[in-house]
This record gives structure tokens, sequence and C-alpha cells, in this order.
């Protein structure tokens, strides 16, 4: 393996310096989509608003408004305006085979960049960032992570609030009964039935719960995030020639502003399917995000 | 493919205290075993009480066995799982409700529930199997039993029983092989049996393969050495001069 890193190092450095005299030369996924007049973007069909299925099966949503301007940035880089795009469904456990056996060229839904994913595939620039909090009804009497302490809390399955509410129970000794539900949507209805007093997840997806509750009111989204996460768009590892494509676009799209009005059509307006408006402010992580935009996993930085 | 395989990952630590993510396997084979054993256990004796009673003269006694069995075959296992999990707590009495989902730990109330789920949907199937034994023996022993003055139930526990448990060992093998598999539904109730601990390993480690592979050889070791087991005891219990087993 280690000779294998090696040898993908020495093949980028060796493509970087001799990028002008063979830039007419395509490798890797931009020849694949040339060769096959397709891209295959991966997406989800529940990360509400990022990346989902409308009343018609359409997928849409933030990630996926920005992996349509990576795909205006392919067709032109290729020079190709009738490129096909093909859209593959993805859940948290296919994701990762799919971009590295070809089946997905880019995935844009709600993945996390961290350090382990790095080793499997290639990020984007980040194109969200989120914190890790707590969703608990008003009258529970929860502000904050260290009133949990004893009682039942729920996450979802497979996700960093897992990770970290478990490591934080072994640390602390805080004797937390910790629920993984299979998704989100259980997750809330753990937390709803009374099984659990809080539910910790992604701060964005919590609002998404809280809108589609009952009785949203009686609900809060409250505590210190526990982290902070970036997501982005997987790619095929050691692609620099397509990376360099998709990383520009997203980087466009934030110098000139758009990413503005994206935001505020997903975030701050009613969304399908059930014309909800999430009310969820830009926080000043995401701005600082968009200002400079990095690849980097949050714990990099 | 673009894979970075590492099968040193189960000796890797998984970031919470002092684990590696083998510790992860083994406690979740042991959930496996614990939700399969004693969902068994309740399928093995309420299957043969129903299939004891689907062979019965009695017209109530036999409806009431072939309505369970219709109801609990026909309705997928894992709607099964959520109607013992979500919707039946939310029908018991008020104090009763609160023990289960807060006092109860949620590993504990969702073991209750999945037990009782496989438990029961189990119990159907091993029903027609224990009737199909019955079933299958000759009328003659029946009567001839009753000849001697057996009461109903001797017949069963001394003459019928017997020989039907000793024809049904290799289907019902294939069922207990079954109910440690089905024992997977479990991962969507939050029971951190084999499955899910695979798949969190997957998701925590992005060595997805690696988990998944060790899942699959832990899943079938685990099935063979069963199989094997229930093989032998075929073999004890085999009764010289029936179904060529005289040795």
């Amino acid at each position: 393996m280690r000779f294998t890193t090696r040898l993908i190092c020495t093949a980028t450095v060796g493509a970087l310096l001799a990028a002008p005299a063979m830039s007419a030369e395509l490798t890797g996924t931009l020849k694949k989509i040339k060769d096959s007049g397709t891209i295959v973007i991966g997406h989800r069909d529940a990360s509400i608003p990022f990346s989902y299925l409308d009343n018609n099966q359409q997928p849409i949503g933030y990630s996926m408004d920005i992996a349509h301007k990576v795909v205006e940035a392919v067709k032109k880089d290729l020079k190709m305006p009738g490129l096909k795009v093909q859209y593959n469904l993805v859940t948290s456990q296919t994701r990762i085979p799919l971009v590295q056996n070809g089946t997905v060229d880019i995935e844009c839904g709600s993945t996390t960049n961290n350090l382990e994913r790095q080793k499997q595939v290639d990020f984007s620039v980040g194109i969200f960032e989120i914190g890790t909090r707590l969703l608990t009804k008003k009258t529970s009497g929860i502000k904050d992570f260290p009133d949990l302490k004893g009682k039942n809390v729920v996450t979802t399955a497979g996700t960093t609030s897992e990770r970290l509410i478990k490591a934080m129970n072994a640390e602390k000794q805080m004797g937390m009964n910790i629920i993984s539900a299979k998704d989100h949507g259980e997750s809330f209805l753990m937390a709803e039935s009374g099984r659990a007093v809080a539910f910790m997840m992604d701060d964005v997806l919590l609002y998404g719960e809280m809108v589609k509750a009952r009785n949203p009111a009686e609900w809060v989204v409250t505590g210190k995030p526990q982290s902070f996460e970036i997501y982005g768009c997987m790619m095929r590892k050691g692609d620099p020639a397509f990376k360099k494509v998709v990383d520009d676009a997203i980087k466009a799209t934030y110098k000139s502003g758009e990413i503005n009005k994206i935001y505020a059509k997903w975030f701050t307006s009613p969304v399908p399917p059930k014309n909800l408006n999430l009310n969820f402010q830009m926080s000043d992580e995401l701005k600082g995000l968009i200002k400079s935009p990095t690849d980097k996993s949050a714990e990099q930085m | 493919m673009n894979y970075n395989w590492d099968w040193n990952v189960f000796f890797k630590s998984t970031g919470i205290g002092t684990e590696i993510y083998l510790d992860w396997f083994i406690s979740g084979l042991g959930w496996t075993i614990a939700v399969a054993l004693a969902g068994w256990i309740i399928a093995l004796i309420l299957g043969s009480v129903l299939g004891v009673m689907r062979t019965l003269p009695n017209k109530t006694a036999s409806g009431i066995a072939t309505a369970y069995v219709e109801l609990f075959r026909n309705v997928p296992l894992l709607v099964q799982l959520f109607v013992w999990y979500f919707l039946v707590p939310d029908l018991l009495p008020e104090r009763a409700q609160i023990w289960f989902k807060q006092d109860l730990s949620p590993a504990t109330s969702a073991y209750l529930s999945v037990v009782v789920c496989l438990g029961l949907f189990t119990a159907a199937r091993v029903c027609e199997q224990v009737r199909t034994g019955v079933q299958a023996l000759p009328k003659g022993q029946n009567y001839a039993a009753m000849a001697m003055g057996f009461q109903q139930a001797q017949i069963y526990r001394y003459v019928l029983l017997p020989q039907a448990f000793r024809i049904i060992i290799p289907p019902l093998t294939s069922e207990f092989l079954n109910i440690f598999k089905n024992s997977s539904v479990a991962s969507l109730i939050g029971l951190m049996e084999l499955l899910a601990q695979t798949k969190q390993t997957a998701e925590f480690s992005a060595n997805l393969f690696e988990a998944f592979t060790l899942a699959t050889v832990i899943y079938f070791v685990l099935n063979m050495s069963l199989m094997k087991f229930m093989g032998w005891v075929e073999t004890r219990l085999r009764v010289p001069g029936m179904m060529g087993g005289a040795k």
C-alpha cells in the first residue's frame, strides 16, 4: 500500500510538472466522462435539504445545486455542451465503494470530510459546515451536554455524533444510555416517543427534523457544539485533473456570491416536499469556509 | 477498483475509551447469540404447542393455531419488529410504558422486543414443521395408541411427538440457523448486535469491505458450527430401525 501511495505521489508531482505540455491528454474521471458522454452524480434519498428526492422522484437540494455547477464546469472544460447527467442513488453504506469502483463519478450529499474517509476518497473543497448539538423538548430541562448525565440519549448510527457521544460517555463517565437509531427520522421518533430525552446530531439536520415535528414549537436545538464538521463532495482518489475542475467550479460559485442565492433557496425559504422553512441562518463557520475554501477536514484545521 | 485495503483495522483503536474494533465484533456476536437463543426457546415451546394444536381433532384449537400461523407468516419480519418495538409499548398502561421506555436501558428494551418478535415469528414456522412431522406418521400409529387405551395427551407424549420431532430435525435445523440470521433485524432498532457493529465499524473506519468480510466469516463459521452440532444431535437421537437409522 505504501508503495502505491508513493507511486501516486510521484505520479501527481510528475503530472503537475508536465501539466502545460500534456494539457490535452485526458486521464481518469475526465477521460471516462468524455468517452461515455455521461457524468454520474451520486445523491441521497432523504438528506433534507442537501440531497433528497422531490415528489417527482427527482434528486434536489443544496448539494445537488452545487453538483450542477460542477456539471456546467465539466461541460465547459471538455467542450461537451450535450453532456448527459445520470443520477445514482447512494446510501451511507454504499457511497464510498460506489465512488471507488467507478459507478459514481462524484457524490454530493451530506458527507463529512474526515481522515478515515480521506484514505479511501478525495474530497472537494467544503460545501457546508455544521456543529453537532442537541434537539430536546423545551420542557426537558436539558440545556447542555453535562445535563445528559444518566439519561437516555439518541443519535443516528454511523455518524460522527455517535462516536463523539460514546467517547464523551466513556471519558467523563456520564452513565448515559446511548441509542443508535437507523436513520434521523427514527432517532427523532425515539425522542418524540420519550425513549430518549435528547437527540444529538448535526445542527442543520436537527432543524430539519424539528420542522417536521407534529408541534415544532415544543422543540429546541441547544448545547455547545461538540465538533464542527465540513461536508464535501467525494471523488475517486488521486485524480487531480478532475478535482481541479470540481474545486474551481465550487470556488467560482463562492466568489461570485451565487452561493448566497443557493443558500437562501434551501435554508431560509420553504422547501419541498412539505414546503417547510428551516430558517437556518448561515453560521460564522460556513461564512469562513466560503471566504477561504479548503478541502481539509475540520479536525485538520 | 481504487480501494485502500487495511486488514489491521480490527486491531486499531475506535477512539472510544481503549476499545479496538475487534472488541465491537466480539460484543456484537455475543448479542447475536443472546437474541437468537432466547428467541429460539420461545419459538420451540410455542411452535410445538401450536403444531400439536393444528393436528388436534378439536376445530377451535386447530383454528386458533391456523390463524396464528397465517398472521405471523404473512407479515414481514421487519414490520413485526417495528410493531413490537414502537407500537405495542404505547398500548401498555401508563406505568408499564414508563418502565419499558425509560427505566429499562435502551439495550434491554430493544432486546426484549426483538426476542419476542423473533420468537413469535419463528414459532409460526416451527408450528408448521411440527404439524407436518405429526402428519407424516402413518395413521395407524394414532389408532394403535388409541387401541392401547392411551389418552390424547399420552398419544402425543409417548407415540406421536417422539417420532415427529426426530423426523423434523433437518428442517428445524434450518429454522435454528434462520433465527441467527434473522437476528440481524435487531440492528434496525439500535441493538448493537453483529450487523450493527459491522456497519458501525465500516462507517467509523471507512474500511467497509474488511468489516463486512469479517462479519461474513463470523456468520458463516457460526452457522456451520450450529449445523454440525444439529447433525450430531440428529445422530445421537436416531432410533435404530427408523428412517434408515439401523446401526
